[in-house]
């Protein structure tokens, strides 16, 4: 497939904003049960702030990718039977969330909701927060299964793609909190990058496991069953046009094979190894925490990529030679 | 329940592009406004189109044979374009089964082609909408049009009657005993789709002539050596008076 610009930034932007929210909360979490010291509501709020910076960053680069933007708001329409559609309906109700959540850590407004017996305080911004928390999940397999449910597209048509867009978008943003709070907080920055590091090694392993499985897959469709013709040889003379069409833009990466094998080596050391390396150094130098966030963000706009043009379309079967 | 479909002789086509040209020219005429094209006159014109016609080699040369494969929108009975769609601008109508794709609610998102295992819908680059066969719904219920005419622009075009039209759901229609009898078979049927058009395959068309019927047996003209056959030399004229 061809990767477009617009969806490489929508999915790693939404990802690093809801991964950094979830951070966010998940220190909240500790910190409520007494686990890690609470912080101020500016670190929070603020953290909230720089998470919609994100997730906006990506929501405008999802409109370049449509054809007519200002009909965007007719794609809410079908949540029924498509996760595009429940995509465009999670994602602005998550910025909604976190917006919430980020105003009522900046305003101070945190009105007891209830308290647990045991004296536990749960306040309007744990609510908000646990509600942020389900739809940054939402959100996360929503995206992930407009590809995973693509069933032609075999390289895409697994729950590893649903993992992964989790594990990616979750250690993305925990970095990003990891370097936020080296700045914000610094003395809690060893618990975010602490997990950032469990979450990268995790995600390393899950887009190692579905790039194992990809050079392991077997083409469902061939020559024989696109045409309906059972010989062992067949060879396309001519696909009906002589400049190309959109089936020859719209499903191919446009790349060489060389580029395609380079680029695999590179988004797996730019996006894994080096942010790894970063954290690990970076729990001394925090500084490096936020070349690490930098670095791996190439490195999972590489990915991104890879994830698209690797991406094999039964339909280019008709489309292999120019005549 | 009506399914309309086109069955199409793959032993007939002699590929000759006249779907594809008169189905362009009936729907970039058509009230939806024009099928976008880009350098037309230039190096690598490219454009929007319903159906093409793409050839393939079978076999190897010198055993090889020639396939001509028109190629549309199958109007799938379980269309996995459709509920892919975000705006519902991709549907399949209840009454025939045709697949359709609501320009005006359109946004151009792409999401239905990854869906669509035959690339069988093309984008309008200049519409900036999703296009794709209409199975020309706008001529087949024309009722100002003659009753013969009533048939998608391809189908009337094609000069050796390769493509057939009708409702594969009524077994007694052309199109349904065409697919029962002459083996007509779906593409790509791995995938569940239950694609509408069918395709009837090649067949080995062989004539076998025999020496009494080189030398015309049964040709009733036969006699023709009985007829008066003037000798070398003599004047076909009986005489100068003849002129
Ligand atoms: S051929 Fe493609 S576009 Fe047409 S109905 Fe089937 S899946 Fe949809
Ligand atoms: S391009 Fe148009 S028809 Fe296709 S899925 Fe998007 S909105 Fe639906």
């Amino acid at each position: 497939m061809k990767p477009a610009f617009s969806v490489l930034f929508l999915t790693t932007l939404i990802g690093a904003g809801q991964g950094l929210f979830l951070a966010l909360f998940t220190h909240q979490s500790y910190a409520l049960f007494g686990l890690l010291p609470m912080q101020s509501d500016a670190f929070y709020g603020y953290g909230s702030v720089l998470a919609l910076l994100f997730l906006s960053g990506g929501l405008i680069a999802s409109f370049f990718h449509l054809g007519r933007p200002e009909r965007a708001w007719r794609s809410a329409t079908k949540w029924r039977t498509s996760w595009l559609s429940r995509e465009v309906i999670v994602l602005p109700a998550f910025m909604g969330v976190v917006f919430l959540y980020g105003a009522s850590h900046l305003l101070a407004f945190r009105p007891e909701v209830v308290t647990l017996p045991g004296g536990l305080i749960i306040d309007l911004s744990a609510v908000l927060g646990t509600l942020g928390t389900l739809l940054a999940f939402a959100l996360f397999v929503c995206t992930a299964m407009i590809y995973a449910c693509l069933r032609f597209l075999r390289e895409w048509n697994s729950p590893l793609t649903v993992i992964n867009y989790i594990l990616l978008g979750g250690s993305s943003g925990f970095i990003l909190a990891a370097f936020y709070a080296a700045q914000a907080a610094p003395d809690q920055a060893d618990f975010f990058a602490g997990w950032a590091i469990i979450i990268t090694v995790l995600a390393f392993i899950g887009r190692g496991a579905s790039l194992w499985r990809n050079a392991r897959i077997k083409p469902k469709s061939s020559m024989q069953t696109a045409i309906g013709i059972k010989h062992p040889y067949i060879t396309q003379r001519s696909m009906g046009s002589m400049g190309g069409s959109f089936n020859t833009r719209e499903y191919f990466h446009g790349k060489s094979a060389a580029f395609l094998r380079a680029i695999k080596p590179a988004f797996l050391l730019l996006a894994f190894v080096i942010p790894l390396v970063l954290l690990a150094l970076g729990l001394s130098a925090p500084a490096l925490l936020g070349v690490a966030f930098i670095v791996q963000y190439f490195g999972l706009l590489a990915e991104r990529w890879f994830f698209f043009a690797q991406a094999n379309h039964p339909q280019n079967l008709y489309y292999q030679t120019i005549g | 329940m009506t399914q309309l479909a086109l069955v199409i002789d793959l032993n007939v086509c002699v590929g000759c592009h006249a779907c594809v040209t008169s189905c362009k020219e009936w729907n970039t005429s058509g009230s939806a406004g024009p099928l976008c094209d880009e350098n037309p006159y230039d190096l690598n014109p490219t454009g929007t189109f319903f159906n093409r016609v793409q050839t393939f080699e079978i076999g190897k040369y010198p055993h090889s044979e020639t396939l001509h494969f028109p190629k549309s929108c199958l109007h799938c009975e379980d269309p996995p374009c459709v509920p892919v769609c975000p705006t519902g601008a991709s549907y399949k109508r209840e009454e025939d089964g045709i697949v359709l794709v609501d320009y005006d609610k359109c946004i151009g998102c792409k999401y239905c082609t990854w869906a669509c295992p035959y690339g069988a819908r093309e984008f309008d680059e200049k519409a900036k909408v999703m296009k794709k066969c209409t199975l020309c719904v706008d001529r087949i219920y024309d009722m100002s049009l003659p009753e013969r005419d009533r048939k998608p622009s391809c189908v009337k075009a094609c000069p050796t009657s390769a493509r057939m039209f009708g409702d594969i759901h009524d077994p007694e229609s052309d199109v349904s005993q065409a697919i029962r009898e002459d083996g007509g078979y779906a593409l790509m049927p791995e995938w569940g789709t239950h694609p509408s058009n069918h395709y009837l395959p090649r067949r080995k068309t062989k004539l076998k002539i025999h020496l009494d019927e080189l030398e015309r047996a049964d040709n009733p003209l036969k006699v023709d050596g009985q007829l008066p056959k003037p000798g070398k030399g003599e004047s076909s004229m009986e005489d100068a008076s003849a002129w």
